[in-house]
């Protein structure tokens, strides 16, 4: 298992660095994203009207984060379940996304979507919210504000860190439950 | 009958959310130094390692310790010669309200079909049993979605009993696998109504998680849950290991001669609640 430090827009070349169980200290520009936002971006595209950033090298991360305090960028900020993105992500991986970040298993549609169009899925680490704050180094809303917690922000993160869950090559990083009998 | 200031609910109980949105409970963190020395799986024990160094930072900076701070959950115990002027429900929410947007926590509770946020983490989720005396407890749960989400109520057959309630639960982790925040703790609500059996099994959740219940019989049946549970492999978020699940609760209730209903609420490995006491 290797460490990778990549930088946004994330590239092919980036992606197919990647395996199932890779750590990955992401930096540069992420956008949030989670239930509402993402039916508001596929409205968007059904009504063929721009995305409110760039979906190409993009990478989305399922968080609806806490108020920010003052004098803090962000208040808590780690990942939501990210099944309930499933419907919604092989269409914004077939339009370039090629990251999402979240916890929790994907469906076979998204995994894929992932190698398809040459993408990964990355965990990071549930309830370590005020932990990964800290790699958060500022925050602004540019889509959906009446969304309050789910609004669309723009975060800059510094070393995030991920562990690669699903490659672009069908590898999956969670463990099968031992049903036995 | 014995006066109880609103006033003073309201303030006790914005401070436990807010306390109990940032300073992770004793007996959980005593798990999680546990499983930083037990867990087989080196991956496991650096998600022990990340949520030890997490509660540190909460308490330090007040930062909820995770993004998602609960629908807003309260037991209530109040004693049946006990008054609160302008009553209990309005001076809970009150203290709620206040507590959520002073602490900088998430509100997370919208409507179930236009999905609009209801803005202060309204309505309260008051569940309110009345006992003898004049005291009143209050226990507060800030109970995230992700965990919810993965709980179930079933109506089994009463044939089926313990070999079925075993079963149910156990497929039921397994369904979840990774994605209610593993190492979880388990409420499991045996008989009692439909409604009965789901209020008993996130009541169950408010143990210490090192308590023994006290009929051996049932202490048996949640030791051999968890055996159970753990032995799926499912590990801290999933990533493998021996540490699945930290406790199972459970509370039993009659039922009718034709029913078994269970149900299992699944909490996150952040079990995030306090009580007061007036």
């Amino acid at each position: 298992m290797a460490t990778h430090t990549l930088n946004t827009p994330l590239t092919d070349a980036d992606i197919e660095k990647l395996r199932s169980g890779d750590v990955v200290l992401l930096n540069g520009t992420i956008y949030t994203g989670r239930d509402a936002a993402h039916k508001r971006l596929v409205d968007l595209l059904d009504k063929g009207e721009p995305l409110p950033f760039d979906l190409k090298g993009a990478a989305i991360y399922y968080v609806g984060p806490s108020p920010a305090p003052p004098g803090r960028p962000i208040g808590s900020a780690g990942p939501t379940t990210s099944y309930r993105m499933d419907a919604f992500a092989p269409r914004l991986h077939s339009l370039g996304l090629k990251a999402s970040i979240g916890k929790g298993k994907r469906s076979d549609e998204v995994k894929k979507a992932m190698r398809d169009y040459k993408a990964v899925y990355f965990g990071a680490t549930g309830g370590a919210g005020a932990l990964l704050s800290k790699c958060i180094t500022s925050a602004k809303v540019i889509a959906f504000d009446d969304l309050g917690p789910e609004a669309i922000r723009e975060l800059t993160v510094k070393d995030f860190p991920l562990l690669v869950i699903n490659d672009a090559f069908g590898g999956e990083l969670y463990a099968k439950p031992k049903l036995g009998d | 009958m014995r006066e109880i200031n609103p006033a003073d609910i309201s303030a006790a109980v914005a401070r436990m959310c807010m306390s109990a949105n940032t300073r992770l409970p004793a007996d959980v963190r005593k798990k999680f130094e546990e499983g930083l020395k037990n867990e087989s799986t080196e991956a496991g024990r650096e998600i022990f390692r990340q949520l030890l160094e997490n509660a540190d930072l909460a308490l330090e900076t007040k930062l909820p310790l995770c993004q998602d701070c609960g629908l807003a959950v309260f037991y209530v115990e109040l004693g049946e010669e006990a008054y609160v002027p302008g009553g209990v429900n309005k001076a809970i929410t009150e203290g709620m309200v206040a507590g959520y947007k002073d602490g900088f926590l998430r509100k997370s509770s919208c409507d179930p079909l236009t999905r609009k946020n209801t803005g202060d983490n309204t309505p309260a989720i008051i569940h309110i049993d009345f006992v003898p005396g004049d005291k009143l407890k209050i226990s507060f749960m800030a109970k995230g979605g992700g965990s919810e989400n993965m709980s179930r109520v079933t109506m089994l057959a009463p044939s089926q009993g313990w070999e079925g309630i075993k079963k149910f639960v156990v497929q039921r982790v397994a369904e979840a696998g990774p994605n209610p925040c593993p190492p979880i703790i388990l409420g499991v609500g045996i008989g009692g109504t439909f409604e009965q059996a789901p209020k008993n099994a996130k009541r169950a959740l408010l143990r210490k998680l090192d308590d023994t219940h006290p009929d051996p019989k049932i202490a048996a049946m949640e030791a051999e849950l968890l055996e159970a549970v753990n032995k799926l492999g499912i590990g801290p978020m999933g990533l493998g290991g021996d540490y699945t699940c930290l406790a199972v609760k459970i509370a039993l209730a009659p039922c009718h001669i034709a029913s078994l209903p269970l149900a299992v609420n699944v909490q996150c490995h952040s079990s995030r609640h306090e009580e007061v006491e007036f």
